[in-house]
């Protein structure tokens, strides 16, 4: 037996591919999104409104079956600047990541914002959704571009303080 | 005072009170993993008139290899509804691990129930290549063997060994789909004679189609609940006299998989041979699968194996072994047998193995 350098690595990539199914919910949001609309699900216990939902109120485990059409503005309850370059990144830093309440949800996501200064961003601000253009829609959040102020008074901590 | 049978395993004695499962299909193309388990965990509790406030402890049993995404046990959560806070664990495994993990922690006294749930479906990915990144990472997994190739590397080792053949293989598959006709939850199920049977071609030599399991998209549900509270929920709970686990090395070639040491110790601790066995329920995904466990437990002739069609007629992964827990216990309920036997299996080639004895009063 030759000598051999014990071997300490070895490397075995693994790919494994599936199919992604939506479900019943999730569909419908994402038909919403198709046509520049967000779509809410309300629960019939607790009433609570969420956007994106997975099809069950996460409180009371029961199917959020009725639909509520959500407008397209909403208040920012907390963000962050991101300043640090990473692989993939496909926006200009420094950018701004917020989570967004839309009106009448009860439930924040996460959304890009432009169309203003990093240092002018704040709790409480005003947004509205810049959609895609419309030959551009399809059942992704891509079809929303960005948020941006849209001008109004900024909202009252009293009416958000719950969901940060 | 109510009556409790002598237990085995554990001082407290713990029954299974309520049982639902999926309806176990091919593909469920148009609901989610919450989407399938929400009627399930509805059906579980509205059986016995409880809710979630009535348990005191949440395990499920999955694994995020069937759903392609991290985190899909705490996403599912939200098929229960954690709000306020629940005491909650995971085990990425078969049901019938999680159901274990519940009943070590019924026996320290704190609660009275707990919901074991679980869920898999093999329809988003390729499950061949799925259960092979489980295998030894050095020497095997590299291969990518599929299951139904290491399941026919342990048909032909009986074979050769002379425990077993072909006519016995097609005779289980024609028992255990015959059976499964009687099961409205069965995805499989027909009446046709073992002769019949081996006209099929070979699918993996010497497995023919009817020795695979389907592949299957379901979940299922158990609640669990100790002492007096078992009998306010269930006329005629099935109390888990013995329950064990134990596994065997990961390498499958250091193995003889013609027999399986594993499941007759698992067996021996929970106190199978103790007495009479009405009903065997076992997680035997090849039709082979279940001569040696048949064997591994000393079941005798009398006994009805796999009265559902067992997993030849549904095969849910992370499912399959508590739905063989849920079904001897709807036997006791019936009063269709007085003591039966669930055997849970994972890993290749019946690497792992749980027994879990239940008995009605």
């Amino acid at each position: 037996m030759s000598e051999r350098e014990p071997v300490t690595m070895m490397a075995a990539t693994t790919r494994l591919d599936y199919v992604f199914r939506a479900g019943v919910a999730q569909s419908k949001n994402l038909h919403g999104l198709e046509q520049g609309k967000f779509i809410g699900q309300r629960c019939p216990k607790c009433k609570k409104v969420y956007t994106l939902s997975r099809g069950s109120c996460p409180t009371d485990g029961v199917p959020t079956d009725e639909i509520v059409e959500l407008p397209n503005t909403g208040t920012v309850t907390t963000y962050c600047i991101v300043n640090v370059p990473f692989a993939g990144q496909s926006i200009e830093i420094p950018y701004i990541c917020a989570q967004i309440l839309l009106d009448g949800a009860n439930l924040s996501f996460m959304g890009l914002i432009q169309e203003i200064p990093t240092d002018e961003i704040r709790m409480g601000m005003r947004v509205e959704a810049v959609w895609v253009e419309p030959e551009d829609l399809g059942p992704t959040m891509a079809s929303v571009q960005y948020f941006r102020p849209n001008g109004e008074p900024d909202a009252d901590y009293e009416t958000y303080k719950e969901y940060l | 005072m109510s009556e409790f049978p002598g237990l085995v395993s554990g001082r407290r004695p713990v029954g299974v009170v309520s049982f639902a499962q999926y309806d176990n299909v091919r593909r469920e193309d148009a609901r989610n993993e919450v989407e399938m388990l929400m009627p399930v965990v509805a059906e579980v509790f509205g059986n016995i008139g409880i809710t979630k406030d009535d348990v005191g402890f949440i395990c499920s049993g999955s694994t995020d290899y069937l759903v392609g995404g991290p985190f899909s046990f705490v996403t599912a959560l939200d098929a229960v509804g954690v709000w306020p806070p629940r005491a909650e664990s995971h085990v990425e495994m078969d049901g019938a691990w999680a159901l274990y993990e519940a009943w070590v922690l019924l026996q320290e006294g704190e609660i009275d129930a707990a919901l074991v749930y679980c869920f898999g479906r093999s329809s988003p990915g390729d499950l061949s290549e799925i259960l092979a990144v489980q295998l030894d990472p050095y020497y095997l997994a590299p291969l990518w063997p599929d299951p139904t190739s290491l399941a026919a590397l342990q048909a032909q080792a009986m074979i050769d060994k002379g425990t077993a053949t072909e006519a016995d293989f097609a005779a289980v598959a024609s028992r255990s789909r015959r059976s499964a006709l009687s099961n409205p939850k069965a995805q499989v199920a027909y009446d046709r004679s073992p002769e019949e049977l081996l006209k099929e071609g070979y699918e993996v030599a010497p497995l023919r189609r009817h020795a695979l399991p389907p592949l299957t998209d379901g979940c299922a549900a158990v609640v669990l609940a100790a002492g007096e509270r078992a009998y306010e929920l269930c006329e005629r709970p099935a109390f888990i006299t013995g329950i064990d686990h134990r596994i065997e090395t990961h390498s499958v070639g250091a193995r003889d998989l013609t027999i399986s040491p594993s499941t007759k110790l698992a067996g021996a601790k929970a106190g199978v041979g103790a007495k009479k066995v009405d009903v065997a329920e076992l997680h035997a995904p090849f039709a082979h699968q279940e001569l040696i466990l048949s064997e591994a437990l000393g079941l005798a002739d009398g006994v009805a194996v796999n009265p559902s069609g067992g997993a030849l007629a549904a095969n849910p992964m992370m499912s399959a072994g508590l739905i063989r827990i849920g079904e001897s216990a709807r036997a006791i309920w019936s009063g269709q047998a007085d003591r039966a036997v669930a055997h849970a299996t994972s890993g290749p080639c019946l690497q792992q193995n749980l027994v879990c004895v239940l008995e009605g009063v």
